[in-house]
């Protein structure tokens, strides 16, 4: 546990229960467990994304993908306008005795913004979704989550869920083969 | 600490392939916590070695030169270049084309080799990815300083301006613009993306307060949820498949710069294939070069394994017998048009004054790495290290074929040229490399190497049905698996 901890007030801000497991496939487990045990908000962590987790943990597909089909057609569209706009509409110039405005001329610049523009509306979803940057989360205050990004996993249970309870939240986690519970204060 | 395979694990040559057997790519009876321990403790030294200080240093001093040829290039006129009235694209043009296609393997690495479930790309992808980056940031110095006012090589971009103009958008040297821009964007976004999660390894593996910081930050308070990684592998899988047809596309573009002139030996459909099949050719040998004396100093023989090598190799041959094939239909299609000018141009190659720059190419690209059919040369560190500085060589000679010998004798013979670079040319592709190896260096010095959690995710021990405490049975027991 943190060792600066102690210097808050005890007065009940309890984040949740932080339990940890050795194996991916112990992590699966427990999810599906606490899953079943109906509990809401809770997560798992782990070093790196273990296969069949989504599953257990029950959780719905994401949306994200949508945003990035939003951000290609943006992508394509401006530069169809772009080029158009600008080369034959602001500033008509004849070059070659090319015609002003032909699709298969801007289709090289409409195709990389497109690309661009799809990849970076995925790479700002993705920490807008997941709510990153975020420096401070309650379980950084445990000493043994440092771990989860080497070779350990975790589970916490949020105290805010309906289920939870104390005591029972901590005797499922233990009976599921955690070898360490611990209570995370927010 | 972690989990340890039941069964003990007698592979050492993990290169063999039988087919029974799944081949390892984690060897050394390595866990989760070993990896990260191996690859951190690189970026936790206090101090490096003395080699890369010595590295560093030469490379360093090599840069300084890039920038003292620039600003002399500033100074003094685009005089001081060999480029002369029939050859107006030299030395620029050629190092540019070199260094983006030197770029492409990083990206064919982390995106192709990711939607065709190449396990092994794991060990290698992180430092493809960044010599790609440093790949393109040489390649964009030369497009930049090769305008001539060089003050005014923002006019690229399409941006209000007083002038009241805007770029003309039906020129291939505009579409380079954005492609490059876009692949160097996209490129460094999955870069980062993925460098992520090792980022927090190092800070939380930190032990003092700066690193705590540094790391943190760029670790932007990752903590391994689940939930995060649910979109973060979607978003992995979509940058893959949007990296992929812009791997294809960068050099397609760049390749129409030559096949969208009338000149003979550049006007030619099979341009944009050739030039893709190069580019990969050429960067899979960089990585080759860079990747063997890496494993070496850094110990990192058990995650960049022989198989990695080898696979790596076999790209670089399949490749290389592409573009054997690509120089002899440009043979077949100049004698078949029946048209006189290209027919000359490809016989004035092989022939002509340049016909020694061409007898390089073909050494080095068509034949040498036919000397991977040879299992022998293929794992031997040292011999393929040989072949990929060929091949290198090889391919900066085929773009000088190509931009040299069609400008020096076009059409009309009366303007006729020979291009013969200058000290200042050589210096300054001389100094790239050295822009090149000091990223890289540092690269080295500051970042995990290799990337670990994808590492642990491909290692038996991450299947959850791995060892005894996996879920009861019922659950399918091998999905998701692939041979690699």
């Amino acid at each position: 546990m943190a060792e600066d901890r102690d210097t808050r007030s005890d007065d009940g801000d309890l984040y949740g229960l932080l339990a940890e497991f050795a194996t991916p496939g112990q992590l699966v487990h427990a999810a599906e467990a606490v899953r079943e045990q109906g509990y809401e908000k809770w997560d798992c962590y782990s070093p790196f994304p273990v296969h069949g987790l989504d599953r257990a943990m029950g959780l719905r597909d994401t949306r994200l993908p949508w945003i990035v089909l939003g951000g290609g057609l943006t992508g394509a569209a401006t530069a169809i306008l772009m080029q158009w706009w600008m080369n034959a509409v602001d500033y008509p110039l004849i070059i070659s005795g090319k015609p002003l405005f032909s699709l298969p001329a801007n289709i090289p610049v409409a195709f990389e913004l497109t690309i661009l523009f799809s990849a970076l509306s995925a790479f700002f979803a993705m920490f807008v979704f997941n709510g990153l940057p975020r420096m401070y989360h309650p379980a950084f205050r445990s000493e043994r989550f440092r771990q989860v990004t080497n070779n350990r996993f975790f589970i916490t249970i949020e105290a805010a869920d309906p289920n939870f309870d104390i005591e029972r939240s901590e005797s499922l986690l233990r009976s599921l083969g955690s070898s360490h519970v611990e209570r995370l204060e927010d | 600490m972690g989990v340890m395979t039941a069964e003990p694990r007698p592979v050492v040559d993990n290169t063999s392939d039988d087919p029974t057997r799944r081949a390892a790519l984690v060897l050394g009876g390595r866990d989760f916590g070993s990896v990260s321990e191996v690859v951190c403790e690189i970026a936790e030294r206090r101090k490096p070695t003395t080699g890369w200080y010595i590295a560093f240093a030469i490379s360093a001093a090599l840069t300084g030169v890039l920038g003292a040829m620039i600003v002399y290039l500033i100074g003094t006129g685009i005089g001081v270049w060999g480029v002369n009235a029939p050859v107006g694209w030299g030395f620029a043009i050629i190092n540019f084309v070199f260094w983006v296609g030197i770029g492409h393997a990083g990206t064919l690495i982390s995106a192709i080799l990711f939607l065709f479930r190449q396990k092994w790309r794991t060990g290698i992808n992180r430092f493809a990815e960044a010599m790609t980056i440093f790949a393109v940031i040489c390649a964009g110095v030369f497009p930049a300083i090769h305008v001539g006012r060089i003050w005014f090589a923002y006019w690229l971009f399409p941006y209000p301006n007083q002038m009241a103009m805007w770029p003309n958008f039906r020129s291939p040297l505009l579409w380079d613009v954005f492609a490059v821009g876009t692949y160097f964007t996209v490129s460094l976004l999955f870069w980062y993306m993925g460098m992520v999660p090792d980022l927090a390894t190092l800070r939380d593996r930190a032990t003092n307060r700066v690193r705590q910081m540094v790391y943190g930050l760029l670790a932007m308070g990752w903590r391994g949820s689940n939930r995060h990684w649910q979109n973060y592998e979607r978003v992995y899988l979509i940058l893959a498949a949007l990296a992929t047809p812009l791997v294809l596309s960068v050099h397609s573009v760049v390749s129409f710069d030559f096949a969208v002139s009338i000149l003979p030996g550049w006007h030619t459909t099979i341009f944009p294939p050739y030039f893709v099949a190069g580019a990969i050719f050429c960067g899979f040998a960089m990585v080759v070069l860079l990747a063997v004396p890496a494993r070496q100093w850094f110990g990192l023989k058990d995650l960049i394994t022989l198989r990695h090598l080898e696979n790596m190799n076999k790209i670089i041959l399949a490749t290389g017998l592409m573009i054997g094939y690509a120089y002899f239909v440009e043979f077949f299609v100049a004698w078949y048009s029946g048209n006189a000018y290209e027919h000359f141009a490809f016989v004035n190659r092989q022939l002509g004054p340049y016909a020694w720059s061409y007898w390089i190419m073909v050494t080095c690209n068509v034949i040498s790495p036919n000397l991977f059919w040879s299992k022998k040369i293929r794992t031997t560190p040292w011999m393929m290290f040989i072949v990929a500085v060929l091949v290198n060589i090889g391919m900066w000679f085929e773009r000088f074929v190509i931009v040299v010998t069609s400008l020096s004798r076009d059409y009309l013979p009366s303007s006729w040229g020979y291009y013969k670079p200058t000290w200042v040319d050589l210096l300054t592709l001389l100094g790239s490399f050295g822009l090149f190896f000091m990223l890289f260096l540092l690269f080295l010095r500051f970042v995990p190497m290799v990337a670990m959690s994808e590492v642990k995710g491909i290692m038996a021990e991450a299947d959850p049905h791995h060892g005894p405490s996996g879920p009861a049975a019922g659950a399918p027991a091998d999905h998701g698996r692939v041979k690699v």
